[in-house]
């Protein structure tokens, strides 16, 4: 059981990984101890879940839990591979130190869960009920709380009957572990024979160690891979000021051409220089999944759909089609696609009439951003879902020449009188006159 | 008021002299009757506090900045090298703008395309010479003790992370400053960025900008203070569409400032 879950979370990880290779290349191998310290600070740390204290605190809770029972699993894993039982139980005192801090955690990952499952279904939060949230996002969310609360409940019960075991002398049962919480369960299967006591032990040590396989197996299906990207996403975060848009290389190319009055515009083109620098894209900007950059593929794979972003939108909050979360949703569901296709038809991708930008985003969604950054800052682990509208734009206008009349306008004024409006260049020293 | 003479570059140079600064008004702070205010506001401010300044003139060019944001790369660097072949021949070394787009672009995106300088927001600039002791306010000058808020700029605020320079400009006026709900990193988008300034917003339920001014009056602040010209529009078009215009004034904090030092007594 163990093997097959591996194999079929690896096989699922390198699809992920392959997709991710589909995006163009963008260079993030700079600046490593900066980008360590900001895995760190986000990623380890969570610095910026706090944002929101209520959320940031149970989130931590859960985070703590699952990292720290894990080294639980390590035990439960070894016992079911090497037929022992409690094989860390020679620890003596530490053991139980480390059974009782599992114990606490547990306890809090539960009731953190039962919370998240009452926000979300309950008090129904609006930024878990957006328009791009029904169905299987909601679902997902859902399955998520419920099978963590299956697991730490499965583990609790394993110990409080481990402990009734422990205490009717039944053998193969050590004496070890301290048990601050799951002693309150004990009442619940005390009523149990000495068999049943050992059949409920191993059912719900079967129970955690099923569960526990079949999560991992599922993770990367579903939002909750942001407990695996979360790492490298911080990791290879944008380090520029959040207000920064990169400049396009291959459009510098060409306006330095235009620009230089040595250029010979019908000169031929140098041979091909085998270490020279891959050509530049063939178009500009992002029409389609693999339009998007490496990192912005990940970004859309690492998303939990929490919807800050969404939230903090101002044209979300207007009542505007445009929804961040949204965004980067449709990101991942077009690449995931992709990858389907790609792998259905022998590793090459088969027109299917569909692009990202067209078949899922829509222009109305790009044309209402502000390019405030007001998702970036909002985003728990640095995804820029801003990042993506604005290189979608790109697209729409150095492909399609598609933008709105006025916009067009403003374009034709900046390059006839180098103003967003129509005012002739001359006048623009006019203010003075009268300063 | 006094009057004095705004010099350009080309004055400047033909004169034989090289300012210390570069004040790029940019297209709102050119054309927009509002915004010229401010800009005068701007250029008062400088030579009350004796800096030595001029501006570019006609020679002055749309930084790009809406371009770019709208998806017209193209656009955006024909207007950055034109700019920079500019900003390079007179040689400049240092900018001062009343706009954070052209701020930011300038500051972040420019450096790549060849042009490199030390650029700062007219707040920046401003709490640096409060700070130095150049500006002298008047001891009545109006907006003592007034309940003041500021809206900040993305461009400036989350943009480049400067929320302390404007906030410490409206402190030198002995004013009660006070926050928004939504403020500095968390603070809300006016709607004019991403060059929507220049088109119809997209239909939904609310306009951003009637939105933002909830989270003013909600302050009962008596000014809202702002550090761009787009923000100035868009709260001034807020404020009027709620009925407070009679309540809550919209103002640069370079309107502010130059009035607080206007009534000096020379």
């Amino acid at each position: 059981m163990l093997g097959t879950g591996i194999f079929l979370f690896s096989r699922r990880i390198a699809f992920v990984r392959r997709n991710i290779n589909m995006g163009r290349d963008i260079d993030l191998s700079d600046r490593k101890a900066e980008r360590w310290k900001t895995m760190a600070r986000v990623a380890i740390g969570q610095s910026k879940m706090v944002a929101r204290p209520v959320a940031g605190i149970l989130h931590i809770c859960v985070y703590l839990g699952f990292v720290i029972i894990n080294i639980e699993m390590l035990e439960i894993v070894l016992d079911g591979l090497l037929g022992t039982h409690r094989i860390f139980s020679s620890l003596g005192s530490v053991y139980n130190v480390l059974i009782a801090i599992f114990e606490i955690l547990a306890f809090a990952v539960l009731v953190a869960c039962v919370i998240f499952l009452i926000r979300r279904n309950v008090i129904a939060l609006a930024r878990f009920k957006s328009p791009e949230m029904g169905g299987w996002p909601s679902m997902d969310a859902n399955i998520i709380l419920v099978v963590e609360i299956v697991l730490m409940f499965a583990f609790l019960s394993m110990n409080a009957t481990d402990a009734i075991a422990q205490s009717l002398d039944v053998d193969h049962y050590v004496k070890a572990g301290s048990f601050p919480i799951s002693q309150f369960l004990v009442p619940m299967y005390s009523g149990l024979s000495e068999a049943g006591i050992v059949i409920a032990e191993r059912g719900f040590w079967w129970l955690h160690i099923a569960g526990v396989i079949s999560f991992l197996v599922y993770v990367p299906y579903s939002k909750h891979f942001h407990i695996l990207l979360a790492f490298p996403n911080t990791y290879y975060s944008n380090l520029n000021k959040s207000g920064t848009l990169n400049n396009m290389a291959s459009v510098k190319k060409e306006v330095d051409l235009m620009m230089d009055p040595t250029a010979d515009p019908y000169a031929t083109p140098p041979p091909p220089d085998n270490n020279a620098e891959p050509e530049a894209p063939l178009s500009f900007g992002v029409k389609d999944g693999t339009d998007l950059n490496w990192k912005q593929i990940m970004e859309s794979y690492s998303c939990t759909e929490c919807g800050r972003c969404t939230s903090v939108c101002p044209a979300s909050m207007t009542g505007k089609l445009l929804s961040p979360r949204k965004i980067m949703m449709d990101s991942r569901d077009r690449v995931d696609e992709i990858g389907h296709n790609r792998d259905a038809n022998d590793g090459v991708f088969k027109d299917d009439g569909k692009t990202l930008l067209g078949s899922y985003i829509t222009e109305e969604e790009l044309w209402a951003c502000t390019s405030c950054q007001a998702c970036v800052d909002a985003c728990p682990i640095n995804i820029s879902p801003m990042g993506i509208i604005l290189d979608m734009r790109r697209s729409l206008i150095m492909e399609d020449s598609k933008s709105p009349e006025t916009i067009t306008n403003m374009f034709n004024n900046i390059e006839n009188n180098g103003a967003p409006w129509a005012f002739p260049a001359a006048s623009r020293g006019d203010w003075i006159k009268d300063a | 008021m006094n009057t004095f003479k705004v010099p350009t570059m080309a004055e400047m140079i033909a004169e034989g002299k090289s300012p210390e600064v570069l004040f790029w008004v940019g297209c709102a702070g050119s054309f927009d009757d509002r915004a010229k205010r401010i800009t005068k506001a701007i250029a008062q401010i400088l030579h009350h506090a004796n800096v030595s300044f001029a501006v570019l003139g006609a020679e002055e060019s749309c930084t790009g900045d809406p371009a770019k944001r709208a998806g017209n790369e193209f656009l955006f660097q024909m207007q950055a090298a034109t700019n920079i072949a500019v900003l390079n021949g007179y040689g400049i070394k240092k900018i001062v703008t009343g706009c954070p787009h052209c701020f930011n672009i300038m500051k972040n995106e420019y450096p790549e395309l060849g042009g490199a300088y030390e650029v700062m927001h007219h707040s920046q600039f401003i709490a640096t010479l409060i700070s130095e002791g150049k500006i002298t306010l008047a001891d009545d000058h109006p907006f003592k003790g007034k309940r003041i808020t500021f809206h900040d700029p993305c461009y400036l605020g989350r943009g480049n992370g400067e929320y302390e320079a404007p906030r410490s400009v409206i402190e030198a006026l002995d004013a009660e400053l006070v926050e928004m709900r939504r403020c500095k990193s968390k603070g809300l988008c006016c709607g004019a960025g991403g060059a929507q300034m220049f088109k119809e917003a997209e239909k939904g339920n609310k306009e951003i900008n009637d939105q933002r001014t909830e989270d003013v009056l909600e302050t009962s602040a008596a000014i809202v203070a702002t550090g761009c010209p787009f923000c100035n529009t868009m709260m001034t078009d807020g404020v009027k569409s709620a009925e407070k215009s009679d309540t809550v004034n919209v103002q640069d904090i370079a309107e502010m400032i130059a009035s607080a030092v206007s009534i000096v007594p020379e």
